[in-house]
């Protein structure tokens, strides 16, 4: 019997322990998941009712020329970023690891800050610096095109300069995971190849890169996932143009809600959107861990 | 160390410190811009170097903007969004490491699963629901959509796990209950990653843009990135007033990452799985 209470008692302090988080779990994230999917088959408006209409919000999206201009734009941002920004973050750690002490502090210091600023203050910063008139960059942009360029008021240039500035903000973090994957090396390998006559190269391909790839593969895979959900930048340094050439899905989901007040659209595109970074994500692990294992 | 193998090596460590500043110069040269006059920053004269110091761009950041406002906001919300998060993470993670009860392993699939959705695909349902509770506008709103961070339960869950099983059979012993152990035991045991986990979450709070610019519409009740984004029409062409008040909202969190630098790089690492 003093078992069997004992057994309840404990079990009610386990539930009184989990109700705080569950409920607020309940009300602001598994409900509007709900909804989100149920949104998506009505033609709600933001505020108010709505009515089911079925797949047509679906059938309506897959005929929206705006919907495959910003998968398009997605992807091509995806590009630009998601190697390029692993890549340099390797550089970095690989750069900031030799050091020590005060010095590896300061250098980690230099390159990690960016990532702690509001996104706001990142774009003010580079406009400021891209600005068409006074921009401290424009005499290099114009090594480069031959006339200064108002970067984010140009088709070509936008994306480009948008992925640019996503880099220097965020790379930060990557540093910081590259690091620590590099801190698990353990030093006796590099000495064990030294002494076998490895130079710095050999050493790099035969030791620190095939025990760095779980490090390399998760990297890829969040910095996937973080750049299909663009829409902050864009919508601070181009709100998606100039003529739609950095539209993105997000920035569709934002007009369609909150400015056209089309609820049910926009949560067909954001349960789209969900999809995409879900399948994407979970191919690109599977992909990269294969590649891992052989 | 042979002699060709140092020069090589000061020579890596200074392209290091050389890249690490072009890595900072868009900071710098916010702040060269920030202590200028205005006419001075749009001169063709204004060189590279810091050549004046004038803070009026600083007085007018602070007295003539809604600066001060979107202070309070960021940091009453950022302090009630890490406190809550904490204490119900910890809870919650406690019950699923240390407890048996019906429903365990299901809550803690349900958790690791949370942390594949985007919270930015949530916003439609998410702001109906803060407009049927009549949030809008209201720090509620800012707040309750950013009590969800699942990674904080998977963390504590970790180290809880880690604590040897001697510590919690004494308190029993001593007729301690759950409560007991969780607040004199496993937190003090973790203050480590407690301390972590509280700069994370304030970091990604005060920094978050998309829900509270949905959420907000009136200046007086934006947090500072959303607030930041209406210098620009205020000031017009202003650039050194616009700067100067970029690096006021950002100065908070990057003098406070400056302090704690070796806690916010374990927190990182920690946070992505990452344990080194």
């Amino acid at each position: 019997m003093a078992m069997i209470r004992n057994q309840r008692r404990h079990r009610l302090v386990a539930y009184s322990l989990i109700l705080p988080f569950v409920a607020i779990f309940a009300l602001v994230f598994a409900y509007p998941i709900v909804e989100v999917i149920r949104l998506s088959f009505t033609n709600a408006t933001l505020i108010g009712g709505g009515e089911w209409v079925g797949l047509q919000n679906y059938r309506e999206l897959l005929a929206d020329r705006l919907f495959y201009t910003s998968l398009k734009n997605n992807g091509y941002f995806v590009l630009l970023t998601v190697i390029p920004t692993t890549a340099i973050a390797l550089g970095i750690a690989l750069m900031v690891q030799r050091l020590s002490g005060r010095l590896q502090a300061l250098a980690l210091a230099l390159f990690f800050l960016p990532y702690i600023l509001p996104v706001s203050v990142v774009t003010q910063i580079w406009a400021w610096m891209l600005d068409f008139q006074f921009g401290i960059l424009q005499p290099v942009l114009e090594l480069i095109a031959g006339k200064p360029v108002p970067v984010f008021k140009n088709p070509h240039w936008v994306m480009p300069m948008v992925a640019l500035v996503t880099i220097w903000w965020t790379n930060g973090f990557n540093v910081l995971l590259f690091l620590a994957g590099l801190r698990n090396i353990p030093q006796d390998l590099y000495e064990a190849s030294a002494l076998d006559g490895a130079n710095r190269r050999q050493q790099f391909t035969r030791v620190t890169w095939p025990l760095l790839w779980p490090v390399v593969a998760l990297v890829l895979t969040l910095q996937l996932i973080l750049q299909l959900k663009l829409f902050d930048q864009v919508y601070l340094l181009s709100e998606g143009g100039p003529f739609n050439s950095s539209y993105v899905l997000l920035l569709m989901v934002y007009r369609e809600a909150f400015q056209q007040n089309h609820g049910g659209y926009a949560a067909a595109i954001s349960l789209v959107v969900f999809l995409l970074i879900v399948t994407v994500s979970v191919l690109q692990y599977q992909l990269l861990r294969i590649r891992g294992r052989k | 160390m042979t002699a060709q193998r140092r020069i090589e090596n000061w020579a890596l460590t200074a392209l290091t410190l050389v890249a690490g500043a072009i890595w900072i110069f868009p900071l710098y040269w916010a702040f060269v811009t920030s202590i200028r006059t205005e006419n001075r920053v749009v001169s063709d004269q204004a060189g590279l170097l810091p050549d004046e110091f004038n803070l009026s761009a600083y007085h007018d950041a602070l007295f003539n903007s809604s600066l001060v406002h979107w202070y309070v906001n960021s940091i009453g919300t950022s302090l009630i969004i890490t406190a809550t998060v904490l204490v119900t993470g910890m809870m919650c993670a406690y019950a699923i490491s240390q407890m048996q009860f019906p429903g365990r392993r299901l809550l803690y699939a349900i958790v690791l699963g949370s942390f594949m959705v985007p919270a930015q695909v949530l916003v439609v349902p998410q702001f109906m629901l803060m407009n049927d509770l009549g949030l809008i506008n209201k720090w509620g709103g800012i707040i309750l959509p950013q009590l969800v961070v699942p990674v904080v339960i998977i963390v504590y869950k970790q180290f809880f796990d880690a604590v040897p099983k001697e510590m919690k059979e004494a308190v029993v012993l001593d007729g301690g209950g759950d409560y007991t152990l969780l607040f004199r035991v496993y937190l003090p045991l973790n203050w480590g990653i407690t301390t972590a986990l509280a700069i994370i979450t304030f970091i990604s709070s005060w920094n978050a843009f998309l829900w509270p610019f949905l959420v907000i519409t009136t200046e007086n009740m934006m947090t500072i990135p959303v607030g930041l984004t209406q210098v620009n029409d205020a000031f017009g062409v202003a650039y050194a007033r616009v700067m100067s008040v970029a690096l006021l909202g950002a100065a908070p969190v990057a003098i406070a990452y400056l302090i704690f630098q070796k806690r916010v790089t374990e927190a990182v690492m920690i946070s992505s799985g990452v344990k080194g």
